[in-house]
């Protein structure tokens, strides 16, 4: 089974897409119910692909690879390695509770909103899973059209604002990058990311290169200033597609600097480092005091996203500040450590703020913070999960939410006191943004009537919140497993992000 | 030493608090409580047998893993355990007062709904502060820090319904936060240079860091630069001013955990931390001249404002950042023992005079103005009886407790030749003065004088729907029954003795051996043991100290202006209304941080929301853009039918038709 392991992780639920597509509308029961089964059994899948994952080495494994277009020397090739490997896992863990939360909610054509999701999921995994470039585009692009009909169709009343402006935004970005793994195809004749990794470019042409990948990458993260099309889909996006593209989406930026930037052109990363930095930490404090003010639940998580993705991005590209500060890559590896942790860390804890978000929205529907107040009262085991999740995005020390920035936190002083201190400040403004929209939502007397009639979770509700508590803490109090899978990959990435590739 | 019995200690209450928590609902109040006091009764017992087994069993301590939380890098970072005299004495003291808070809960929590939830919250402090002080490392360290910090905030929060709650919850974590920002800095400043979170490695780099120079603001010798940001850290969790502004508003917090968390244990941990840090902090004066003159500040005028309030649980709450000030300064001056023994007595004390608190707050039906109680001694014998014991421990008076940790302090600031302690020297003994001023005006005013609850109707609504037994009309105070007032005699005991017990050990008798560190030339207490006679001729000493004479000097003062000659009180206020308007303010702290930070926070995200994002990267950049591509869409929903296939029909057919032009011209 393993030669053919991921190839089952991106095809399974494409194939149960494409048959609850086809089952329609009519048949939506059994569609959600092969929907819930095919997540299920995606997510089955990864416990061989992290059982048997070999942890001592960096090259690819549960590798596969047939001819696709050979014209173009493009191959079906995949393979995943210490980064990609919990990417995945987390991509199948997170498209479950989508399902979940979907099922007595989401009642204007369902099949069609399932089997998006499904397409979806088979895609991302795709994305993670490629080791061809253009393989790699493929995925990367065809993500984009079940994540646009989804804000499209279910989406809030300004959804056609939101889809032009997400649209316009990320495929713009893809566009350069296509244009770059083009002429790299040209120089060696092969679309293998491997081919491009050790593909030797002067300076001008990493330079070129960089700026390609920087737009798409930029884009997807998000970095300040491409961040504006993050807030406007997150709200008009329905609750799924939330948690979809907060904590799945947005990891392919992060993902496309780890496997493409750094190793293909990392003469130009170490000039341009600087860029990153200060955009990372204009990310982490600007986007922290705009999350501060935020009206709309969704808005204000969407926000603290962004925040939050600043602290991968500058994990990231550590590794040229401590080089340029102290001579030596020691400790660049705990940087892009904590960046990684980040990543998933995120995902879990923005889609789990999501999904809360949603089971207000389904009762009330409104995502104001004005128009709720003293949701305790009427919902407590809510509360319960809600105050924990928002501690968690606070960063607190026992959440997954802790580790990736106390990792980055650390690493950065070995390159400058001011990125650890000004890092560091997030300990600050996450606290206020996500604890006063507690207090505003959650605590206080009851609001209105609206609210002193809400009821408190139900079964579906509680089993998936009480499953990401769970899984929150757990990465929380013993991410050991979680960074020694990363480990040899993120040690051979920092090898190849410092050698030149400049030719002699 | 046995590590399974090491982890059973927090472990106790954290089950007992998962139990608490989960499942307390459903088992009822009675099986949530046994199960709670029953894992910190067994962490308690532990503990002592482990302080037993250290000091007097002499069996070696432990300092080692749990197991491993991560690997980065090749760090090794983990869970483990420090355990030696300082630790066993903290954790004694820590499930002790825990121990006491948790039946006296039984009593005080009686007619909550919240319970279940009170009790599952202060198991789940035990457990965070244990892990804070048995660490042995400093990932660890923080973790317990954050942990303690989110229970505190759990709790201040406790009755959520109340607007002044939920305010003074969020106001204390944030606080606190300004503070952790400065301790992690500290952590990863020494880790920049260890590449280790043990104590150990930190410990043994110190005279090597304070040789180092950080290239920040100028250049600044790292040592300093570290203790000051850790300590920084301590002066969130500790309350030192200017961070000291969320204490006094955890008093919307239920009682017991006033005591607890407020007074005994967590608001200490900042002083633990520097002694247990006393390795680093000895090798930098400059951190400890800062450390001195903070605590001393602290000591002296949060103590003046304690004199002008009326509310019995914040005159304590006052009292308590006064104190800790004490212990402060005293970590400033290298008398760390006398910090961590000020720690202790304090802890029995403070907790006896904030249960005591509550006690006089059920009789008087949730009311906690002073000026509507008095005379209540005749009626709460046993209240009075163990308050006044705890109020003679605050004021030092010699032979209690608190004389021996807290004269000592005074002593050896006094001693101390460090920058600043003139400063703090006169701080700290204007500081007994203000200390009896306060305790013998709250002792008079509550158990003493016309019976004032007599005239007040009970026009307010205690806690507005907690407040089961809320009685209206007037009806005479009552003793409460014994699951109140066992505590209050259990806590009385030591605030009464333990000073003169274990004056001898804790302070001249090197009790802590190497678990605090203090170079030879600033060893005061050192200084101070040559006068050391026992704890009996200490005491008889005392009465004729400068300090005892400001003690008598307080207690005159508060019988003239609250029994003798009460209009006294309100001429004076008249007179100075100007220094009453700055202490009605608490100087202006409150005023700056609302006002001005917070006001400045909201604008700046306002600003950078609306002219940043929705002006500058919208407005300009991306819509105009957009209406461009909105007019090409415009023409494509004409020719197509749908509205949101059509978008994705084109993005398909152009991905396809860009993909083949660029694969064609390659």
């Amino acid at each position: 089974m393993h030669d053919y392991l991921l190839s089952l992780l991106i095809w399974l639920p494409i194939a149960a897409g494409i048959v609850v597509l086809l089952l329609g509308e009519r048949n939506i029961v059994a569609g959600r119910w092969i929907s819930l089964i095919a997540t299920l059994a995606t997510l089955a899948l990864c416990v061989p692909l992290w059982r048997d994952f070999n942890t001592h080495t960096a090259a690819y494994q549960f590798v596969e690879k047939a001819a696709w277009i050979p014209r173009f020397h493009a191959y079906y090739a995949l393979g995943v390695d210490g980064i990609s490997m919990p990417l995945i896992v987390l991509t199948a863990l997170m498209t479950i509770p989508v399902v979940i939360a979907a099922w007595n909610v989401i009642n204007a054509r369902p099949a069609q909103y399932y089997a998006s999701f499904l397409i979806m999921e088979g895609l991302m995994i795709g994305v993670f899973a490629a080791t061809d470039a253009l393989l790699f585009y493929f995925f990367w692009e065809a993500m984009l059209i079940p994540m646009f009909l989804i804000i499209g169709i279910w989406g809030g009343p300004r959804r056609v604002y939101a889809t032009i402006k997400f649209f316009l935004y990320t495929f713009l970005g893809s566009v350069f990058m296509l244009a770059a793994l083009i002429y790299m195809y040209v120089k060696c004749g092969s679309y293998s990311i491997a081919a491009f990794q050790a593909l030797p470019l002067t300076l001008t042409e990493q330079r070129w290169i960089f700026a390609a990948f920087l737009i798409a990458f930029a884009v997807k993260v998000p970095m300040w200033p491409v961040h504006t099309w993050l807030p406007d889909a997150h709200v008009e996006a329905p609750t799924g597609g939330s948690v979809i593209l907060a904590a799945i989406m947005l990891k392919m930026g992060g993902y496309g600097f780890l496997r493409f930037a750094l190793p293909i052109a990392p003469d130009a990363c170490r000039h341009l480092y600087f860029l990153i930095v200060v955009l990372s930490l204009i990310a982490v404090i600007y986007i922290g005091f705009v999350a501060l003010v935020q009206q709309d639940m969704k808005k204000l998580i969407a926000y603290s996203s962004i925040a939050h993705m600043g602290f991968v991005t500058l994990g990231i590209f550590l590794v040229y500040a401590i080089l340029s500060n102290t001579g030596s890559t020691h400790g660049a590896a705990m940087g892009m450590d904590g960046a990684m942790v980040q990543m998933v860390s995120h995902g879990l804890i923005s889609g789990a703020l999501f999904l809360c978000v949603g089971v207000l929205y389904d009762r009330m529907h409104s995502r104001q913070i004005a128009d709720y107040g003293g949701v305790v009262n009427t919902m407590p085991v809510f509360a319960g999960f809600m105050v924990l999740f928002a501690l968690a995005n606070t960063g607190l020390p026992g959440t997954s939410g802790f580790v990736g920035e106390f990792l980055v936190i650390l690493a950065s002083f070995k390159a400058n006191f001011w990125y650890s201190a000004l890092a560091a400040l997030t300990l600050i403004l996450a606290a206020a943004y996500t604890l006063w929209l507690v207090k505003r939502v959650v605590f206080g007397p009851v609001g209105n009537d609206r609210v002193a009639k809400l009821t408190d979770l139900n079964g579906r509700e509680f089993l998936i919140l009480g499953a990401l508590a769970v899984v929150v803490l757990l990465v929380g109090i013993w991410p050991a497993p979680l960074l020694k899978v990363m480990g040899p990959s993120i040690q051979h990435l920092v090898h190849q992000a410092v050698a030149t590739k400049i030719p002699a | 030493m046995n590590p399974q019995l090491l982890i059973a200690i927090p472990l106790a209450p954290l089950v007992a608090a998962v139990i608490a928590g989960l499942v307390g609902r459903y088992i009822g109040r009675a099986a949530t409580h046994t199960i709670t006091i029953a894992g910190v009764a067994l962490s308690c017992g532990l503990s002592l047998y482990m302080q037993w087994l250290i000091y007097w069993g002499h069996v070696p301590g432990f300092d080692g893993p749990v197991y491993t939380w991560l690997v980065s890098d090749g760090v090794h970072m983990q869970v483990g355990f420090l355990i030696d005299r300082l630790t066993t004495l903290m954790m004694s003291v820590v499930t002790f007062v825990s121990l006491c808070v948790h039946v006296y809960t039984i009593g005080y929590m009686r007619d909550d709904p919240g319970y279940t939830r009170f009790f599952s919250y202060i198991s789940l402090f035990t457990f965070g502060m244990l892990m804070l002080v048995m660490a042995n490392n400093f990932m660890q360290l923080f973790f317990g820090w954050e942990a303690v910090g989110v229970v505190s905030y759990l709790l201040i929060g406790f009755w959520y319904t109340r607007p002044s709650a939920i305010f003074a919850n969020l106001k204390a974590f944030l606080v606190n936060r300004v503070g952790d920002l400065g301790f992690i800095i500290g952590i990863a400043a020494l880790f920049s240079y260890t590449h280790s979170l043990s104590y150990q490695a930190a410990f043994a780099a110190a005279p090597h860091l304070a040789q180092q120079t950080l290239p920040v603001f100028g250049g600044v010798n790292a040592l300093t630069l570290i203790c000051i940001c850790l300590f920084i850290g301590a002066m969130g969790k500790s309350a030192q001013v200017p961070l000291h502004v969320w204490l006094p508003d955890s008093m919307e917090g239920p009682t017991p955990i006033s005591a607890l968390i407020h007074a005994a244990t967590m608001v200490t941990a900042g002083v633990f931390m520097v002694a247990r840090m006393s390795p680093l902090f000895e090798y930098s004066s400059t951190a400890l001249s800062f450390v001195l003159v903070i605590g001393a500040t602290n000591a002296l005028f949060m103590g003046i404002l304690g004199v002008i309030n009326n509310d019995i649980k914040r005159v304590i709450a006052y009292s308590t950042l006064s104190q800790l000030g004490y212990m402060v300064a005293a970590l400033g001056a290298s008398a760390y023992a006398a910090g961590i023994f000020h720690l202790m007595t304090h802890a029995g004390f403070k907790a006896l005079l904030f249960l005591a608190a509550g006690s006089v707050i059920i009789a008087m039906h949730h009311e906690q103005d002073m000026r509507k109680m008095g005379g209540l001694g005749k009626y709460m014998p046993i209240t009075a009886a163990t308050c006044w014991v705890g109020g003679l421990a605050l004021v030092a008076f010699p032979f209690f407790s608190g004389y021996y940790s807290k004269d000592a302090i005074i002593e050896a600031v006094g001693l101390s030749h460090r920058w600043g302690s003139t400063y703090a020297y006169w701080c700290l003994l204007l500081g007994a003065y203000v200390t009896s001023l306060y305790t013998f005006r709250l002792l008079f005013m509550t158990f003493h004088g016309e019976e004032r609850f007599r005239h007040v109707r009970a026009e307010h609504d205690g806690h507005g729907g907690h407040d089961a037994h809320g009685g209206h009309g007037v009806h005479e105070p009552r003793e409460n029954p014994l699951v109140v007032t066992l505590p209050l005699i259990a806590l009385a005991i030591p605030s009464l003795i333990l000073g003169y017990l274990t004056v001898g050990k804790v302070l001249y008798g090197n009790y802590f051996g190497s678990a605090i560190m203090v170079l030879p030339q600033h060893n005061v207490l050192a200084r101070m043991a040559h006068d050391y006679h026992g704890p009996f001729e200490l005491g008889l000493r005392g009465f004729l100290s400068v300090p005892f004479a400001l003690v008598v000097a307080g207690l005159v003062t508060a019988w003239l202006f609250v029994l003798k000659r009460p209009q006294w009180a309100d001429a004076a206020a008249v007179k100075f209304a100007w220094l009453k308007r700055i202490l009605d303010q608490k100087y202006y702290f409150d005023w700056f941080n609302e006002q001005v930070l917070a006001r400045l926070a909201r604008g700046v995200g306002f600003g950078l929301w609306k002219v940043g994002d929705q002006g500058l990267i919208d407005g300009a950049l991306v819509n105009g853009t957009a209406k461009t591509v909105g007019g090409v869409g415009g023409v494509v929903r004409r020719v197509q039918s749908g509205y949101l296939y059509s978008y994705a029909f084109w993005i398909v057919i152009g991905l396809a038709a860009l993909l083949g032009w660029f694969l064609l011209h390659a």
